[in-house]
């Protein structure tokens, strides 16, 4: 971003209109800097120094400044397996959430015609609801005794006869709750890709799976990752899910997070885990990114 | 428990079960406000000295307001208009106007966010806070709750004789009762019938009988669930040591893993009581007898914890003396029968009993709200905790229960 201020400052024709809008440049630049600066960069500065914290001997519950790196150890140590949970839980909720939007996101591209605005509300209209609600209505949708839960049971389909308090239910809420989030970009990239490209790959004798696999897939690719982005990460971090819908076996590391800064005040076991998850979704999307190879598409 | 509770008080149950999303709501805004303290003060705490609270000038004479924090649903509500009848009367009466928020929703939630505030010496803008007793005590400890003056409180001495003294506060210098409640057993009494044959859920091996496996449900509150748990396998809660309590976490270990239960919950189990999900709980009185016949409550044989939500008042408190008159208008027996009326929790003021004889005779025979000797003798207040032992028993309860 800095680096537009410069150029935009060298391609003025005259020395004073170069200083104005180099100016301005830094003056458009404020309010974002600003907002960065006072609730992601210094919050995120006295979250890592909260994460190096050393206890007050003495007077538990107490912590002071100090360079603890054995914190993150012993954090890690114990949090291990809720860290590769969340991550298989949130794994498994954005390939559904894929699976299931890319579908929808075609067809309100391609096929919807007059009713393309009204399916983008729709798609959009739950979110007006709070998110916690929404999860809340889960637990009623699968309900021991509810339609589906007794459905699948007389088919004998569930292990532990019931759905609701289980890994499933906890992926099932995950996946409904950011599938907003898989659509909507996925949308913007489909609906950006020319109709023509897809006829010229048949003229030029693709089957449609292959114009598909040739043409669609990689230009909607932007989408793709940014889809998968925008749900992988908030899956990771959500407790509410597992909270409500799993049981004692399904808690994630959002819940570890939570249960050490309010019910154990351990704000540096707290913040080191929350420092731990930023760290291991940043090389995960960038492991991703190159993988998928649109470095140049984000 | 019939009279008067069927719809109007099985839609309050419903409002009290929606609170639980509020409670959520709140919580999830908890962990936003902690992060925020966390980050914001480096968790400070220094300036914090233990001992006697901080107490301010007291503007209750010339400001004649009252700020009380309290829990959902706890304490009489008139469900036409919506305002609440006894608060009403203290205002008329007092000419005190009170601000009373519901915004205690959990002891640890609620402490997180006001405890930078208390730590740095800042009045945190509640004249009256109503905390469980182990909270209660947590913060006369650090001296956050200041001495009560009783020369205006005449009818502090209302106070049923099972409470007069607690560990904590033997004289009750700091805090005044407002309801008490057991940690039992609930059940879904057809339901219960059904899978297992009996008609009464009151041991621990019922509840963890494999009949029911995965429809049972434990409490987040440590203390509630524990009690329980120690008293069943012959320990006293009131005073164990740590190789029992080890005892205990093994017993519940067993029964997680085994996926006998199947979720450790905070109110979250009335719905699922309700919804049929779950047939047997540890739960707490009050709510589940305003569940109403369906419904069994039932004190463990071998004991249910008996806890207090007390009213306190924070340190640097503007409105002290106007507070006092609030607590000492509470103690009239005729008022605490009102609460006690709707709220259904034990009543701790002596003389309820009989105002409720006038209001409706078959709550005055209610043993859940007005206790007889013989059933508190059935409960045990949990053992005082040092914050060292609270943190280390918190620790090994929650990692037992996934967390």
């Amino acid at each position: 971003m800095v680096a537009v201020v410069p150029t935009a400052a060298r391609s003025g024709a005259s020395a004073p209109v170069a200083q104005r809008s180099s100016k301005t440049g830094y003056l458009l630049l404020f309010p974002g800097m600003a907002w960065l600066g006072v609730f992601f960069a210094i919050p995120f500065v006295t979250l890592f120094m909260t994460s190096l914290q050393a206890p007050v001997a003495g007077s538990p519950g107490k912590y002071q400044f100090g360079l603890e790196f054995g914190n993150y150890a012993s954090a890690m140590a114990e949090y291990w397996p809720l860290f590769l949970r969340s991550f298989l839980y949130a794994g498994i909720a954005t390939l559904l959430a894929l699976a299931i939007a890319y579908p929808l996101a075609y067809f309100i591209a391609f096929r919807a015609g007059q009713w393309r605005s009204l399916m983008l509300v729709l798609v959009i209209a739950p979110s007006f609801a709070s998110f916690l609600l929404r999860t809340y209505a889960w637990k009623t949708i699968l309900a021991d005794e509810g339609i589906i839960t007794s459905t699948l049971n007389s088919l004998h389909l569930l292990p532990e006869g019931r759905i609701l308090n289980t890994g499933i239910a906890v992926v099932a809420g995950l996946t409904y709750n950011f599938l907003p989030f898989m659509i909507l970009p996925l949308y913007a990239a489909l609906e950006k890709i020319d109709p023509r490209l897809m006829e010229a790959a048949g003229d030029l004798y693709a089957s449609p799976q292959t114009a598909f696999r040739k043409v669609t897939w990689p230009l909607s690719m932007p989408g793709i990752v940014a889809g998968t982005l925008l749900t992988f990460i908030p899956a990771s971090g959500d407790y509410i899910n597992a909270a409500l819908l799993g049981s004692t076996g399904n808690r994630m590391i959002g819940n570890a997070i939570q249960i050490n800064f309010i019910q154990f005040r351990d704000y540096p076991t707290a913040s080191a885990l929350s420092f731990v998850l930023m760290a291991a979704i940043l090389v995960l999307v960038f492991t991703y990114i190159r993988r998928a190879g649109t470095e140049d598409l984000v | 428990m019939t009279t008067k509770r069927p719809e109007a008080i099985a839609a309050i149950a419903g409002t009290m079960r929606s609170s639980v999303s509020r409670r959520r709501l709140l919580q999830a805004a908890g962990i936003g406000s902690a992060a925020m303290v966390a980050a914001a003060c480096g968790t400070g705490g220094d300036s914090e000295a233990s001992g006697e609270a901080a107490s301010a000038e007291d503007m209750s004479d010339t400001d004649k307001t009252l700020n009380w924090s309290n829990w959902p649903l706890y304490i009489d509500v008139d469900e036409d208009s919506g305002v609440r009848p006894t608060l009403e009367a203290f205002q008329s009466e007092s000419g005190v106007a009170v601000t009373y928020t519901e915004d205690i929703n959990d002891n640890n939630e609620f402490y997180a966010k006001v405890r930078t505030q208390l730590e740095q010496g800042q009045d945190i803008g509640r004249d009256l806070v109503v905390l469980t007793d182990w909270m209660a005590a947590l913060w006369i400890q650090n001296g956050f709750a200041q001495k009560l003056d009783k020369s205006i409180m005449p009818n502090a001495g209302n106070i049923i004789p099972r409470l007069k003294s607690v560990s904590f506060d033997p004289n009750r210098e700091y805090t005044l009762p407002w309801q008490s409640g057991i940690a039992g057993f609930g059940f879904n009494k057809s339901a219960y019938a059904d899978a297992t044959g009996n008609d009464k859920l009151v041991t621990l091996d019922q509840l963890f009988d494999p009949a029911i496996k995965g429809r049972v449900t434990l409490l987040t509150e440590m203390r509630d669930t524990m009690g329980v748990l120690l008293a069943s396998l012959g320990y006293d809660p009131a005073n164990f040591t740590d190789d029992e309590f080890s005892s205990a976490i093994e017993l519940l270990t067993n029964q997680v893993d085994s996926g006998q239960v199947r979720q450790v919950t905070g109110n979250d189990y009335i719905a699922a009581l309700e919804s049929g999900d779950v047939i047997g709980v540890i739960g707490w009185s009050g709510d589940i007898l305003a569940l109403g016949e369906d419904f069994g409550f039932e004190i463990p044989e071998s004991g249910g914890t008996l806890w207090t939500d007390n009213m306190e008042i924070p340190a640097l408190a503007q409105h002290k003396k106007n507070a006092e008159l609030a607590m000492n208008y509470y103690y009239d027996p005729e008022v605490a029968a009102e609460v006690a009326a709707y709220v259904n929790y034990i009543c701790p003021v002596e003389g309820a009993q009989e105002a409720m004889e006038a209001l409706d005779p078959e709550l005055a025979s209610d043993e859940f709200i007005f206790p007889t000797q013989a059933l508190l003798d059935q409960t045990f207040i949990f053992m005082e905790l040092t914050v060292e032992q609270n943190d280390k028993y918190e620790r090994e309860f929650q990692k037992t229960i996934g967390n």
